[in-house]
């Protein structure tokens, strides 16, 4: 396909340039030349079945994948134009511009208010105790959790149920004001109801963050993002506008994987 | 009849319940398999257990039973006026008899009394043997025949089997409790008598430990006094010291080996730690009596500090080594057990490694480190071997690490060790220390076990 398709910003300028990335583990080769843009103040979705890779490109994006031993990322990610993968970026500065929200809510054994105090704090984002009073709060608004639990901010998150510790990593993850938000399968533990206020959480994120999600339900992506990208074995098979991918894809393998006959 | 061979016949018998239950099982019901509700070894371990159990309960209740019956019997065969002895003499008597009876030389040339005693005491003995074997196994074929009437098609003999083991297990775990509860009685009998001689209160809030106690009355410089203050002073200042090489020690070692160490360096390291904990706690006191102790000596020299050879230091930085593999250990797997999700949560949010150590992995881990170290408190206190050897024997009440001192097992070892009364207050106070002892290392553990359960996070 030409570039011009695979490219298609859709009404919205790059926030994310990736070019030409291979990742190995150790000799195995995970992902192959993979190119692709991540539109700011957009959802782009990663489908893909199981072991395509698309977890692997996602932890790419903050370099999370530095924690693995014998993992080696080659090519190039641009985030705002800065390169991610030379040598002498800093993940830990990096990764407070490009957060992350994990598959299984994973809230610190820590109270509510010092869950979300946590990256600020580390980060000296606040000079106060006031701002970082207003900043808990506000991030816990943004995550749509701040009724929920204002009344009990000094108990420990872990009390919380799944879906709400899953808001409270989301309400973490923006209170260090990232730019983009990486989301891990952010549904996969969640029951059908907070799946459906996590998903309303993320079109109302959209507005101010670029937010990319690995999901392994197509609904889902269908439902809230405006892009997708296809895996299949380490290789980017087929971008686009989402309606497009669904309706009318134009490789062979995408059109297996939406219908359902593999994967 | 040997005790030996009885078994043999009774394990014979079992073994023989066992092969009728599955004959009997396999032929009778052959024609109805279906029906059959246990497997046809269920009917065999069935009679078996009926057999085996009901005749070892017999014998050990028989042994138990019949060493008193038969000197009772035996007194009772005695004159009245050798019955009418006190019963010190009158033991010492029944001592002759057993001793002639089994061959032994007796205190005094016996009287015929006596001798006619011993030969009924070997009479009486000779039945009562008779009279077990005669028990246990007819108790045995007994229940071989009442537990083959009841097998039946139908008959829940799984059921049935599993219940008993149930029960047997359920003896075998209360065998330990009882033990440990046959040994606090023990103390808080000892206890009690040496409390009857040394107010309670003289022992607890004493400034004096001088045990020795006069056997004349015109004995010099045994006044015996128990106040045992500098004793758990000692204690608590080895202990301390101990603690302060252990903790930082143990906790770095860990908090490397669980969040730097590549998994080689760990599989390395952490069985040469542990190697520690294995080295006899006699190795040790030698170790801290003649190569750390004048080392420390010649060092006070050099800097002009009167170091006693032996000192606590010395004993409190050997033991604080020899306890590092409980707190490195124990801490290193509660890190461990601290998921990755939490690491990689700290870490996405720009956290730092050293950031996301302090604030998120060693709180999680908290409940198990603060275990750890506590178990590693409770094993100083109780550790003798090392102090006996390096920290020597006076109870001088310091706070002065370079000065001898000593603590409670110390002098439980010295105040038990020898040839010794086992009625005066000096041996008597070793059981009051070993009670304080016990009490405040089972409240020590009993707390540790509780702020690990109560603080401990749950992680699926």
């Amino acid at each position: 396909m030409a570039d011009g398709e695979r490219f298609n910003m859709v009404a919205a300028e790059a926030k994310v340039l990736v070019r030409d990335l291979n990742v190995y583990y150790g000799d195995k080769q995970a992902l192959f030349d993979i190119e692709l843009d991540i539109g700011k103040h957009q959802v782009t979705s990663l489908i893909g079945p199981s072991g395509c890779g698309k977890s692997t490109f996602l932890r790419c994006l903050n370099r999370m994948n530095d924690v693995i031993d014998g993992c080696r990322m080659e090519g190039s990610i641009k985030v705002d134009g800065d390169e991610v993968l030379d040598a002498s970026i800093d993940p830990v500065q990096l990764r407070r511009r490009v957060g992350m929200v994990f598959q299984k809510p994973n809230p610190f054994p820590k109270s509510i208010y010092d869950n979300i105090a946590y990256g600020p704090r580390i980060h000296g984002l606040v000079s106060n105790q006031d701002e970082l009073d207003e900043l808990v709060q506000s991030s816990l608004e943004r995550a749509a959790l701040w009724d929920e639990v204002k009344d009990r901010l000094h108990q420990p998150g872990t009390g919380l149920s799944g879906g709400q510790q899953q808001r409270l990593c989301i309400a973490r993850a923006i209170a260090v004001r990232p730019d983009v938000i990486l989301m891990d399968e952010p549904c996969s533990a969640l029951d059908p109801i907070a799946t459906a206020r996590v998903e309303e959480l993320i079109e109302e994120l959209k507005k101010a963050y670029s937010i990319v999600i690995v999901t392994h339900s197509m609904q889902q992506a269908a439902r809230i993002s405006q892009r997708t990208a296809f895996f299949h074995l380490g290789l980017l098979v087929e971008v686009g506008v989402t309606e497009q991918i669904f309706t009318a894809p134009r490789d062979e393998r995408t059109q297996g994987y939406i219908t359902g006959r593999f994967g | 009849m040997q005790i030996w061979i009885l078994l043999s016949l009774i394990v014979c018998l079992a073994g023989y319940g066992h092969i009728l239950g599955r004959r009997r099982a396999v032929s009778i019901f052959q024609t109805d398999v279906i029906s059959l509700h246990s497997l046809p070894f269920y009917h065999g371990a069935y009679i078996a257990l009926w057999v085996l159990i009901p005749a070892a309960i017999s014998i050990v209740f028989w042994l138990t039973a019949q060493g008193p019956i038969i000197e009772n019997l035996v007194i009772s065969g005695l004159s009245p006026a050798t019955q009418a002895l006190p019963s010190d003499r009158l033991s010492l008597v029944l001592h002759d008899i057993v001793n002639i009876a089994s061959g032994d030389i007796p205190t005094k040339e016996p009287s015929l009394e006596i001798k006619a005693a011993a030969e009924r005491f070997s009479q009486l003995k000779g039945l009562s043997n008779y009279g077990m074997v005669v028990v246990s196994l007819g108790l045995g074929i007994g229940c071989i025949w009442m537990a083959q009437r009841r097998l039946s098609p139908e008959f829940r003999a799984r059921n049935q089997v599993e219940r008993i083991i149930t029960f047997v297990m359920i003896a075998a775990s209360t065998i330990a409790i009882l033990t440990t509860i046959g040994i606090v009685l023990s103390l808080l009998f000892e206890a009690w008598r040496f409390f009857l001689r040394v107010p309670l209160d003289d022992f607890l809030f004493g400034l004096h430990w001088s045990p020795q106690t006069a056997i004349r009355a015109d004995q010099v410089g045994a006044s015996g006094s128990f106040g045992a203050i500098p004793i758990f002073a000692g204690t608590l200042l080895i202990t301390v010291i101990a603690m302060c090489v252990a903790v930082p020690l143990g906790l770095m070692s860990a908090i490397y080996m669980s969040e730097y160490a590549s998994a080689r360096t760990r599989g390395v390291i952490k069985p040469l730690l542990e190697v520690l904990a294995g080295v006899p706690t006699v190795v040790y006191g030698f170790f801290a009596a003649l190569t750390v102790a004048p080392f420390f000596r010649g060092m006070g020299e050099g800097i002009g500090l009167d170091v006693s050879s032996e000192s606590a230091l010395a004993a409190g930085i050997v033991m604080g080594i020899m306890i590092i593999p409980f707190v490195s250990s124990l801490s290193d797997d509660v890190m461990n057990a601290v998921p990755q999700t939490l690491r990689d949560g700290s870490f996405a949010l720009g956290a730092t490694k050293s950031e996301t150590i302090k604030q998120v992995v060693l709180p999680a881990a908290l409940p198990g480190v603060v275990g750890a170290v506590l178990l590693a408190v409770s094993r100083a206190i109780g550790e003798t071997m090392i102090v006996v050897m390096a920290a020597g024997l006076a109870a001088n009440l310091t706070a002065n690490p370079f000065e001898a001192v000593t603590t409670v097992t110390v002098q439980i070892v010295t105040l038990l060790v020898g040839d010794q009364e086992f009625d005066s207050s000096k041996t008597l106070a070793a059981f009051a220390l070993g009670l304080v002892l016990f009490f405040v290392t089972l409240a020590l553990n009993v707390f540790a076990l509780r702020f690990v359960r109560k603080y401990r996070e749950k992680y699926d």
